[in-house]
């Protein structure tokens, strides 16, 4: 029972020759193709896909084994990059540019016989929470196409809970792929900081990003995680632990597991149904044998504004290289100078121009020490806080986002309120930690709420032990509504 | 070295007019620091796999991390660290943890718009540098960062604010790069051009760097100030940039102080500044005031770790250093009985093991020391240091004559050998005192009233006569008798003549 879940399944089927690499991809193109209407991809890569999928059906026939996820669709956000296809990071500035090299998770997929289907929409260079600060227009929750799929990795998100892929791989800098895998009622994870090698994802704050995966089940989640971990001579900031028995965690009951509910993401700012789901998480997790209780990590209250000037200020250099010098759009002006303003005036959306702006305000001299040097201490006191807390508990518990699914333009008025929808999620990335968002039934409007379990530092064995506790729970545990969490449990 | 009076190494200014707070007679000082760029010789660049090497058509050495493309990530390189290192212990400084920052700033021919260097924890922090002089400037840092790559602005003024286009070539970008910072303990154009020259060379001892200011691999920026004489406050310092070569910087040092005086000496201010040294010019002119100075918002970098070093590779390193010039001079000057200045020359050469065996071997070190100095600027060649002492030995035994022995001496560096064989090939037997005084008693009946001439005139005649009596003997032995020789030989022989001279 262990790594499952639709891509598990096909994989199987694959190696053991019973079903085509071939068909699964056809059916997955066919279902991008005819989910048109929810802006999920940037670009898909149908003939190359095809002919990889072929390739695999072939290694079976010979007798190989292509790998644990033979024959699997996967998209990915559009911020990896892929020799193969445009990397736009659905941004202007970055038209018409095709990577001349594969991210390394993108070489560690294909290792493993995964099938890269297509580039997912996001909010531009994964700056925003709904997906609507993409250049090429949003993407659409399949669950409700009035509302936004969340955000940064939308696309992502999208394609896996619109059945379009079983799995996603997108970068989580603040929450980016745990909300939208909260909205969308699907597994969205955070790995470890260092799990995962960044080389090939186009940075938006280095210290903060960190690529995972997004799967249907908890199961496919983890199979897709063991597949892209590892360390990488190509990121200086990846590390060799090892990964721990994931397939014996994903299989262990929560009995006695210390489950601690962290009060200051679980009250003041999260809607009332999303904080009822959260409570029934706890009532299950109880029910289980697992000791749940509250715990404070005081500093989580500070995590937003501290990721608010961090991500920023790393963000404000990692894009200074769109200079129009290189690569992809230039707009051509009088001189060099003029032609870097005027590239860069018409290449970036207003999002990331403002937190370029704040990135480069709480960088200068005379505002580093209040600002920027200010957000390292609450960095610090982050993790000594939620060090305290894994003294008492083995994993934590949180709301992934403060609300359901939202509507278009409910928060694009006001940036402070669509920051808010990180709230619950950026002390993780802060801290370097693994987080998970499991599909907990559903709330206001039958849409579905994500409870997010966090865990210490390479941790990710015992997280998964309880996100996967969750996910059988929730088959327990009286529902709301049916519709949403089916949808979040699609096979 | 200068066009216009009073710029010496060692001479003295004076404001030519009274100025606000400077008067008239005011002795200035030139007061300068050093950040001197060194590419350091590793085989690759300092975070990615193209090749670290000059030259090659434009844009070939390259790879996606040096060219900042989206994505890619920087991996240090460890022969670089190595390298800073080794440049860190031979300068005598402390070599601690350190961290990269990223410097901010747009310029095309920077790939990321920012530059990965170090910035408040550099790898190598204090340390000196002692000169020939025997002056010792002090060390503030030396760190590790990455070069950016070369524009070449085309139409206007060459600049890229005015350019037609500018062509961007990045085979240099992300080649790794040491800046070493001196203290403001230089005090004259001559001084910065010895510092210069013994940093080089300890780069060189090392293994560091190549070295060529003239292909750019050593690169000087100079900040430079100036302060009545005496004064222990600093004046307000210009950065002058685009010194290619030691003539520059001698040149622009003086100019830049120059301007400097004469603003003081009207009554004016210096300005803080950045200048550009303009080689055909001769002058420096202003690049950028204080006020539009970059605000490069250096923060860590977070693509890479801390840099620790091991203890035990920073001991290997240093138990792998070889002599340093410095040490050397100080080995040979023991060894010589001579200051370390006087034999700065032969180490500079590498002249330096040669003089101590010679001298260890039994030479007159002064004369070890003259004939290096003297006959060997263009190498030692096959010469051994036995083979110089023997023939420091054959001189003062009065074997050869001075002419003798710097033919002997060019040909033992041309083809080896000992220098007796080598005497012995070319002829040059010296002519036995006893054959000698034969040779000059038929020279005397040959020329006798010349003899009486050198045996009984005034001071002047004798001086002359001795001359042309030299000359003969010279001439009748093909040049190999012994100078000193012949004229003890001429004393001796007029003194008799003198005492047993007929009434």
């Amino acid at each position: 029972m262990s790594f499952d879940g639709p891509a598990a399944r096909i994989a199987a089927a694959v190696r053991a020759g019973e079903r085509s690499a071939t068909s699964a991809v056809a059916e997955s193109l066919a279902a991008i193709d005819a989910a048109g209407e929810l802006g999920a991809f940037n670009a898909v890569t149908a003939d190359a896909a095809l002919a990889r999928a072929e390739a695999i059906d072939d290694a079976v026939a010979a007798g190989d084994d292509p790998g644990p996820l033979a024959g699997a669709p996967v998209a990915l956000k559009d911020n990896i990059c892929t020799s193969g296809a445009p990397t736009t990071c659905s941004s202007r500035i970055l038209e018409g540019w095709t990577p001349p090299y594969d991210a390394t998770v993108v070489r560690r997929l294909e290792a493993a016989g995964a099938v890269v289907v297509g580039k997912t929409n996001m909010d531009e260079f994964a700056m925003g929470s709904s997906t609507e600060n993409s250049a090429f227009g949003p993407t659409r929750n399949p669950l409700d196409p009035e509302r936004v799929p969340g955000g940064s990795s939308g696309g992502s998100a999208a394609s896996v809970a619109g059945g379009l892929t079983p799995l996603a791989l997108a970068s989580d800098t603040g929450g980016s792929i745990r909300q939208p895998a909260a909205l969308c009622g699907i597994v969205g994870m955070k790995p470890t900081y260092g799990r995962v090698s960044r080389y090939g994802l186009v940075a938006f704050a280095s210290s903060l990003d960190q690529i995972g995966p997004m799967a249907r089940t908890v199961g496919d989640a983890a199979l897709l995680y063991s597949v892209i971990a590892g360390c990488d001579p190509l990121d200086s900031t990846s590390v060799p632990e090892p990964l721990g028995d994931l397939n014996g965690a994903l299989a262990a009951d929560v009995d006695g597991l210390r489950v601690g509910i962290v009060s200051e993401l679980s009250g003041e700012g999260i809607d009332g149904d999303v904080l009822s789901r959260l409570d029934a998480a706890a009532t299950a997790l109880t029910g289980a044998g697992a000791y749940v209780g509250e715990v404070s990590v005081p500093a989580a209250v500070y995590g937003l504004s501290a990721y608010f000037l961090i991500a920023p200020a790393e963000a404000s250099s990692n894009l200074a290289r769109y200079d129009g010098v290189r690569y992809g759009l230039r707009v051509p002006a009088a001189g060099a100078v003029d032609m870097n303003v005027a590239t860069r005036t018409a290449g970036f959306g207003d999002e990331v121009k403002r937190r370029i702006m704040l990135g480069t305000f709480v960088l200068s001299a005379g505002y580093y020490d209040a600002y920027y040097a200010k957000a390292l201490q609450v960095r610090t006191l982050v993790v000594r806080d939620f060090a305290a807390a894994y003294e008492r508990f083995d994993v934590l518990l949180a709301p992934t986002s403060p609300s359901v699914a939202f509507r278009f333009g409910e928060r694009t008025a006001d940036p402070l309120t669509m920051y808010l929808s990180d709230a619950c999620t950026v002390a993780s990335n802060l801290a370097g930690h693994p987080a998970v968002s499991v599909p907990f039934g559903s709330g206001a409007d039958g849409l579905p709420v994500g409870v997010q379990v966090m865990a210490p530092a390479f941790g990710e064995d015992v997280m998964f032990r309880a996100a996967a506790a969750l996910e059988r729970l929730l088959a327990d545990v009286p529902r709301p509504d049916g519709a949403a969490a089916t949808a979040a449990a699609k096979p | 070295m200068s066009d216009r009076p009073g710029f010496g190494a060692d001479r003295v200014w004076q404001s030519g007019s009274p100025g606000l707070g400077a008067p008239a007679g005011t002795e200035w000082e030139m007061v300068v620091g050093l950040e001197v760029h060194a590419e350091l010789l590793t085989a690759t660049k300092l975070f990615s796999a193209s090749p670290n090497a000059f030259g090659g058509q434009p844009n070939t050495h390259i790879d996606p991390v040096c060219l900042g493309l989206p994505g890619t990530l920087p991996v240090l390189n460890r022969r670089a660290v190595e390298l800073a290192i080794r440049v860190g212990l031979a300068l005598g400084a402390e070599v601690r943890p350190s961290i990269f920052a990223r410097k901010n700033y747009y310029y095309p021919d920077m790939p990321k718009n920012y530059q990965i260097s170090q910035y408040d924890r550099p790898i190598n922090t204090g340390g000196s540098l002692e000169l020939p002089s025997g002056k010792v400037v002090g060390i503030v840092r030396a760190h590790l960062e990455e070069d950016t790559g070369k524009s070449t602005h085309v139409g206007g003024a060459g600049r890229i604010d005015d350019a037609a286009w500018s062509l961007v070539d990045y085979n240099r970008a992300g080649v790794p790069l040491l800046e070493i910072v001196s203290h403001p303990d230089l005090r004259s154009a001559a001084e910065a051009r010895e510092y210069v020259t013994e940093l080089r060379a300890t780069l060189l001892a090392v293994g560091a760097s190549d070295g060529k200011m003239e292909e750019g691999s050593l690169r000087v920026d100079a900040n430079v100030s100036v302060r009545p004489r005496g004064s222990a406050e600093l004046g307000t310092r210009c950065e002058v940039k685009n010194v290619n070569s030691l003539r520059s910087l001698g040149r622009a040092l003086e100019h830049e102080a120059r301007r400097q005086i004469d603003l003081l000496s009207s009554g004016q201010r210096v300005a803080q500044e950045t200048r550009h040294w303009n080689e055909d010019t001769g002058r420096t002119s202003l690049l950028r005031s204080k006020e539009e100075a970059t605000d490069y918002r250096y923060f860590p970098e977070p693509d890479l770790v801390p840099l620790v070093p091991e203890p035990a590779l920073i001991e290997r390193i240093r138990a792998d250093l070889p002599l340093l010039p410095r040490q050397r001079r100080h080995r040979l000057a023991a060894a010589a009985g001579q200051s370390p200045a006087r034999v700065a020359l032969l180490v500079e050469r590498g002249q330096d093991d040669l003089a101590l065996a010679a001298v260890e071997a039994g030479a007159t070190p002064e004369s070890v020391l003259k004939h290096l100095e003297q006959h060997l600027a263009d190498g030692a060649g096959a010469l051994t240091a036995a083979g110089l002492a023997g023939l420091i030995a054959m001189e003062q035994r009065g074997e050869l004559s001075s002419n003798q022995s710097k033919a002997v001496l060019a040909e033992m560096v041309r083809s080896g050998g000992s220098p007796s064989e080598v005497a012995q090939r070319a002829g040059f037997e010296a002519v036995a005192a006893g054959e000698l005084a034969g040779v000059l008693e038929r020279i005397i009946a040959e020329h006798p009233a010349e003899w009486q001439r050198l045996c009984t005139g005034d001071e002047r005649e004798r001086k002359k006569m001795q001359g042309f009596f030299t000359g003969q003997v010279m001439r009748a032995t093909k040049g190999q008798a012994n100078g000193r020789d012949v004229a003890a030989l001429l004393e001796d022989r007029a003194g008799t003549s003198a005492d047993s001279a007929p009434g």
